[in-house]
């Protein structure tokens, strides 16, 4: 069997195992997300923003980094829970209910979709269509793509699709409403930045396709 | 009022140590600890905090340093991890039997070899019998509110020994989450300005740390340790007193559903929040479980202990450390606190969660149904790991 035909089938037989995980989104409406990104792209700060987000509309969130040293361009993980009930569970988020995907390149080497609950959602950056990004994970469950990159580096000037795949996953799923991220925005970057960041967030947001 | 807002939990702890008017930190930085530290310092050089921010060439210094100032009357912080603490290890020693109220934010972490920056509480653990009083965080309010009682319990006269804030390193240090961060007027109502009883001062001068011929060792020694054993009285009441100041009410140990339970799991620290979510589980099935947690690490809540598991037919206690050579550190000290009781629950010491490793609900829930396996059959091993291959 060659290495493609391995893996993909390794993916089914991950997702056909009966996953003794508690289903924490119905037991206390809360949301579960896992980040993937590389080093530098700023996985770690999408989910804070959001986190912060939420907390300021009187919610409780908590927002992680994958622990340990981190390196530019290595790939990491960030993990957010959204709950209307106070957060106990203090781990790496295993079973989410959202994906979020700040580098493609990342579908060639690891299985973002492992663990996620029937019924989830995944949120890419690419520049490819959603045929082709479906081909490449094998998954036909909801997928949001948008093409992050060529909106920040449009607005931004740089490649950090971190705020701008905030606007992606907003857009996808009602998580917090988009104008609560402004604030947070203007608090976290100087004037000049905030005002392009909030503009990637807007542009993203319009410009996500979600589909199935 | 205070106000909620959403932050890191390290940056937390700074915010207190700044509303408890710190007048000298002196720290160096080591992760998981560096937040604390590094905002610290920041606050500092943008003149939001009137302190001595003293940069060390390590951590023998950093503490080192920190004796000076508390010797001298100052307010004085200070904050390590890991392999950080083992280096302060014969300082450590000395802050406590000088009296000295320092404070400590430590970030729980794992020990080399091999290299593990992330959290276990072997660290702490190696450090438990100095003479520090130390405590132990779930949340981040708990990191906050703890490290403003911390200063009150230790520069209280009757108590006059260094406290250790202990705080899971990653799982506490680096998580954003909402923290009620109190006013400043409030703090300042709640903490008095320290007022040490007898400070180095050059108008009246005083030895502190001397020389102890044999004739007089063991008597300074007896003292300092009736002095440490004295100090839960008067720790009892300063949690009571900061839940009168802000609402909050901490105790020695924390139960959760343990009133009827036949099983109690046993935990310390940030993971008992997650140990939580697999009682309710197993309580909704029916089962008769429920959770203690030791907040109070040092001096041992003894009583507190004894009266909160004495109706358990088994305890499954959770170590984060192993302590080589013999049972896990927790176990043991519980194992020995029951002894001498008539009633005595049967005991399962488990250790996981070591260098970071995540303890999921569901693993929780396995744990607690292991350790009630291993307590009916009797424990043969000392300890036993959980999920760990090999």
């Amino acid at each position: 069997m060659d290495l493609k035909a391995r893996r993909s089938a390794r993916l089914e037989r991950n997702r056909a195992k009966k996953s003794k995980h508690f289903n924490t989104s119905e037991d206390t409406a809360m949301i579960e997300i896992r980040f993937h990104g590389r080093g530098g792209q700023g996985a770690v700060t999408s989910a804070e923003l959001i986190a912060l987000a939420a907390i300021e509309q009187g919610r409780y969130a908590q927002s992680m980094p994958s622990f340990g040293p981190e390196r530019r361009g290595a790939p990491v993980q960030a993990y957010l829970r959204v709950s209307e009930e106070e957060i106990r569970v203090r781990a790496e988020v295993t079973h989410p209910d959202i994906v979020v995907v700040l580098d493609d390149g990342l579908l060639n080497i690891m299985d973002v979709t492992a663990g996620l609950k029937p019924g989830g959602l995944v949120v890419i950056n690419t520049h490819q269509n959603e045929s082709d990004v479906r081909g490449t994970m094998k998954y036909k469950g909801r997928l949001a793509t948008v093409d992050a990159l060529k909106i920040a580096l449009e607005t931004l000037k740089v490649p950090i699709t971190n705020t701008t795949m905030i606007g992606a996953l907003l857009k996808a799923s009602n998580l917090v409403p988009l104008d609560s991220l402004i604030p947070q925005i203007k608090h976290r970057f100087n004037p000049k930045l905030a005002e392009r960041n909030i503009e990637a967030l807007k542009k993203a947001f319009e410009e996500t396709k979600v589909s199935g | 009022m205070g106000k909620r807002e959403g932050l890191e939990v390290s940056l937390a702890v700074a915010e207190a140590v700044k509303l408890a008017r710190a007048d000298v930190i002196a720290a160096y930085p080591i992760t998981p600890q560096t937040h604390i530290v590094e905002k610290l310092s920041e606050m500092v050089a943008e003149g939001e905090l009137d302190a001595e921010s003293i940069t060390v060439e390590s951590e023998h210094s950093a503490l080192s340093a920190c004796l000076g100032s508390a010797a001298a009357g100052a307010r004085t912080f200070t904050a390590t991890s890991g392999q950080g603490l083992e280096l302060m290890h014969e300082v450590v020693y000395i802050a406590s039997s000088m009296r000295l109220p320092i404070v400590m934010a430590e970030a729980n972490r794992a020990l080399s070899a091999p290299l593990s920056v992330w959290g276990d509480h072997s660290d702490v653990m190696a450090v438990r019998d100095t003479g520090w009083v130390q405590i132990f965080c779930e949340s981040g309010q708990d990191a906050f509110d703890l490290t403003l009682w911390a200063f009150r319990a230790a520069e209280d006269k009757r108590v006059l020994f260094p406290v250790m804030v202990n705080l899971d390193g990653f799982h506490l240090t680096h998580v954003v989450e909402p923290i009620i961060i109190e006013d400043q007027a409030a703090v300042d109502a709640y903490l008095p300005p320290n007022d040490f009883p007898v400070p180095l001062d050059p108008r009246k001068p005083v030895n502190m740390g001397t020389f102890a011929p044999p004739h007089i060792y063991s008597e300074i020694k007896k003292s300092q340790e009736v002095a440490f054993q004295g100090t839960r009285p008067v720790l009892r009441e300063l949690l009571d007193d900061f839940a009168k100041h802000f609402g909050r009410k901490y105790n020695f140990v924390e139960t959760y559903k343990a009133d009827d339970a036949e099983t109690l799991i046993l935990t310390m620290g940030s993971y008992s929040q997650t140990a939580s979510v697999a009682v309710d589980e197993l309580r909704a099935k029916g089962r008769k479980v429920g959770q203690v947690r030791i907040r109070l690490w040092r001096p041992f809540p003894f009583d507190e202990l004894r009266a909160a598991v004495r109706n358990a037919k088994r305890l499954v206690i959770l170590d984060r450390a192993i302590a080589s050579g013999t049972s896990s550190p927790v176990a043991t000290e519980v194992r020995s606190a029951l002894y001498n009781e008539e009633k005595r629950s049967k005991i399962a010491s488990i250790v996981a969660g070591l260098g970071g490793r995540d303890i999921l609900p569901e693993q929780f829930v396995e744990i607690i149904e292991r350790g009630e396996k291993i307590a009916d059959e009797g424990q043969k091993e000392p300890f036993e790991m959980y999920g760990v291959r090999g």
